[in-house]
């Protein structure tokens, strides 16, 4: 996993609520064996409207996305994260999250910055103009217009986000434990 | 012992350790795997030289790609995937469950089909089970009483690699549901009415536990239905708990237990149940009189209604974030507030997908089919048995006959229209009715208009051309 701590710059101001992960990345883009280059087919169907936030000179390249209520919803495919990562994009601010898409963003090193709806309103409003900065030390979003907003991650996956760990090689030091609840379980 | 809710017996059951920060070590007992969401976590095995830790609870086979037209020529042999992007993921799911030695329904099996209908009717899914797949309709599993939740590939590689997950415990709803469902109305429209109640993220955090007196009258195939759509109300998993039905549904399956193991296993089993006084954290009850045969009309499963309703106006709502995705939605559907339901036209009509695949469904649609013709302006009528099994039940009973005679095209297993992923798709700004579980824009093919419902009024719109209240149709 690719370690995160500080983010700064331009956030694409989506807004939009329950953006699903057919629309982050169609079905059709799911026929692939690797992990790589998905960002050219991300929010296809966004992307055909005129003036869409994606192909709007002043985001491009953003490492933040902000969007609405249950961000991520719909299929498990973690094709939408690695769409996202191939974006460059490292963190979502949403007031909703599904919990399989915030489970896959983790795993690929993107956070979920879950704030309430005044705040992500605030910050809609900010970054149509301006940078933003997400901070995992301090767990703040804060914006030069000096608005600062505290979220909350759970400890383990901040950790795991600012060390950039691998979760499989963290399980593989409990196998001990997994071959006692085999033997116990009779499994 | 303190009273428990029965999501809280399987978990406590499969944890291995537990973190100071609450995260817990799971047990996964079932692991399903398919095509899509595999590859990835395949190579990540072997770029760290890692093995499948227990390949025995591990079962894979192939369904979102694969074509639903023939598999075999006229002398038996495997037909070629056209599609060569398809072809090559089928083949990395060969190439690796060959090398890691996983369980593998082949292609062209009698036993493939969806992953989510597979599981159940081969008795791979079990009561009191933790059950993984790399597919958010997983929470189909839960009607057989298993905790069963879809995960993402770096989750699947987790899994195959050590056989656990670290998880969160979820907060738990009970949605209780009393009383007999009227005429015509089915499993798919009390889903739908839930999901209508709860929003599209109203059960985003919890396992649902189906309880009340309807969801205790209903079929297996009917909970698995039910359960199957949990993820579109949000909540990863849903539950029902096992009883008689769920324990003669399992009998004699190709992988359920037998013998001595079968008797102690069904003594277990009983004990899977919300104890009386165990306490949820959120609840929702409904009375079955209230629950209509239903139809979505806009790209949420949220956006639902009775099929005697009209289009709603998006000023009707009070947020206005919903104001905005309503009018986005019906401008993306093609329809104008105050227009009744049933005046709605369909050119495709698609009754297939792990929500609505089983015999049971079949035998709804086909009751309603036999002896009509589909209407002429129906462009393209599919019927999908959930799995090759399916097909042949239903092909014992004459169902294929009786789509067929109307006009339908009778297909081989797979996920077909559900998702635009192989060649079955709805073309642009074309309208279906379908029994699947996403109406989600471009989920049928780029442009394509979904409106979701049950087997029985899907086949009521093809007899009509138009979205249908079957009880019109079949008094
Ligand atoms: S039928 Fe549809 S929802 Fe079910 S597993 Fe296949 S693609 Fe997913």
């Amino acid at each position: 996993m690719k370690s995160v701590r500080l983010l700064h710059g331009p956030a694409y101001p989506l807004g939009r609520k329950n953006i699903d992960t057919d629309v982050i990345i169609g079905a059709e883009h799911l026929k692939t064996i690797t992990r790589a280059g998905l960002g050219r087919h991300a929010f296809e169907t966004i992307r055909r409207e005129p003036g869409n936030v994606f192909d709007d000179p002043r985001f491009q390249g953003a490492p933040i996305l902000i969007a609405g209520d249950n961000f991520g919803c719909g299929s498990s495919r973690e094709h939408a994260a690695w769409a996202l990562d191939d974006l460059g994009i490292r963190a979502v601010i949403a007031p909703s999250f599904s919990d399989i898409f915030s489970g896959n963003a983790f795993k690929n090193g993107i956070v979920a910055v879950v704030l309430d709806q005044p705040a992500v309103d605030r910050l809609l409003e900010v970054a149509a103009e301006l940078p933003l900065t997400v901070d995992l030390e301090t767990m703040t979003v804060t914006t030069p217009l000096q608005d600062r907003f505290h979220f909350h991650l759970d400890p383990f996956r901040r950790e795991c986000l600012m060390g950039g760990l691998d979760e499989i090689g963290l399980t593989t030091a409990s196998e001990p434990a997994i071959r006692a609840y085999e033997a116990r379980t009779g499994i | 012992m303190t009273a428990r809710t029965l999501y809280e017996k399987i978990w406590d059951a499969h944890v291995i350790e537990q973190r100071e920060d609450g995260t817990c070590l799971i047990y996964i007992d079932r692991h399903l795997v398919h095509e899509v969401t595999s590859p990835q976590a395949f190579e990540g095995l072997r770029l760290a030289t890692r093995k499948v830790r227990r390949p025995d609870l591990t079962l894979a086979v192939a369904d979102h790609n694969v074509p639903t037209t023939a598999r075999v020529d006229s002398r038996g042999a495997r037909l070629a995937i056209g599609d060569p992007r398809s072809a090559e993921q089928l083949a990395a799911l060969e190439a690796n469950v060959a090398e890691f030695k996983v369980p593998y329904i082949e292609a062209t099996a009698a036993e493939q089909g969806i992953v989510h209908v597979v599981g159940p009717e081969q008795g791979f899914t079990l009561p009191g089970t933790t059950v993984v797949c790399g597919d958010s309709h997983t929470a189909a599993h839960g009607a057989l009483g298993a905790l069963a939740f879809g995960i993402g590939t770096s989750e699947v590689e987790h899994v195959l690699a050590t056989q656990t997950l670290l998880l969160r415990p979820s907060k738990t709803m009970e949605v209780r549901v009393e009383g007999r469902l009227g005429f015509a109305v089915s499993a798919k429209d009390v889903i739908l009415s839930i999901i209508g109640r709860l929003g599209a993220a109203g059960g985003t955090g919890f396992v649902i536990e189906y309880r009340g007196s309807t969801f205790r009258d209903m079929s297996i195939e009917a909970r698995l239905t039910v359960a199957n759509m949990s993820i579109e109300a949000g909540a990863r998993s849903g539950l029902f708990a096992p009883d008689e039905k769920t324990f003669a549904y399992l009998k004699d399956r190709p992988m359920s237990p037998k013998g001595d193991a079968w008797l102690e296993s069904v003594e277990r089993w009983r004990t899977l149940h919300t104890d009386d006084g165990a306490s949820f954290d959120s609840s929702l009850r409904l009375d079955a009189s209230e629950i209509a045969p239903s139809v979505t009309w806009g790209t949420s499963p949220e956006d639902v209604l009775p099929i005697t309703g009209t289009v709603p106006d998006p000023e009707s709502f009070v947020d206005s974030s919903k104001q905005a995705a309503a009018r986005k939605a019906l401008d993306y559907m093609g329809l104008t507030p105050g227009t009744s339901l049933q005046d709605v036209t369909v050119e495709h009509i698609f009754i297939g997908s792990c929500t609505n695949s089983r015999i049971e469904d079949l035998r709804q649609a086909a009751d309603v089919v036999r002896g009509r013709k589909i209407n002429s302006a129906i462009k393209q009528a599919l019927v999908v048995p959930g799995s090759g099994l399916v097909k042949r039940q239903a092909e014992a009973e004459g169902l294929d006959r009786i789509f067929t005679e109307a006009g339908f095209e009778w297909r081989e297993p797979g996920c077909s229209m559900c998702l635009a992923m192989n060649p079955d798709k709805v073309p642009p700004q074309e309208r279906c009715a379908s029994t699947s579980n996403r109406n989600f824009v471009g989920r049928q093919g780029p442009g394509a208009r979904t409106h979701l419902l049950s087997p029985a009024m899907a086949a009521a719109a093809a007899v009509t051309g138009r979205l249908t209240d079957v009880r019109e149709l079949v008094k």
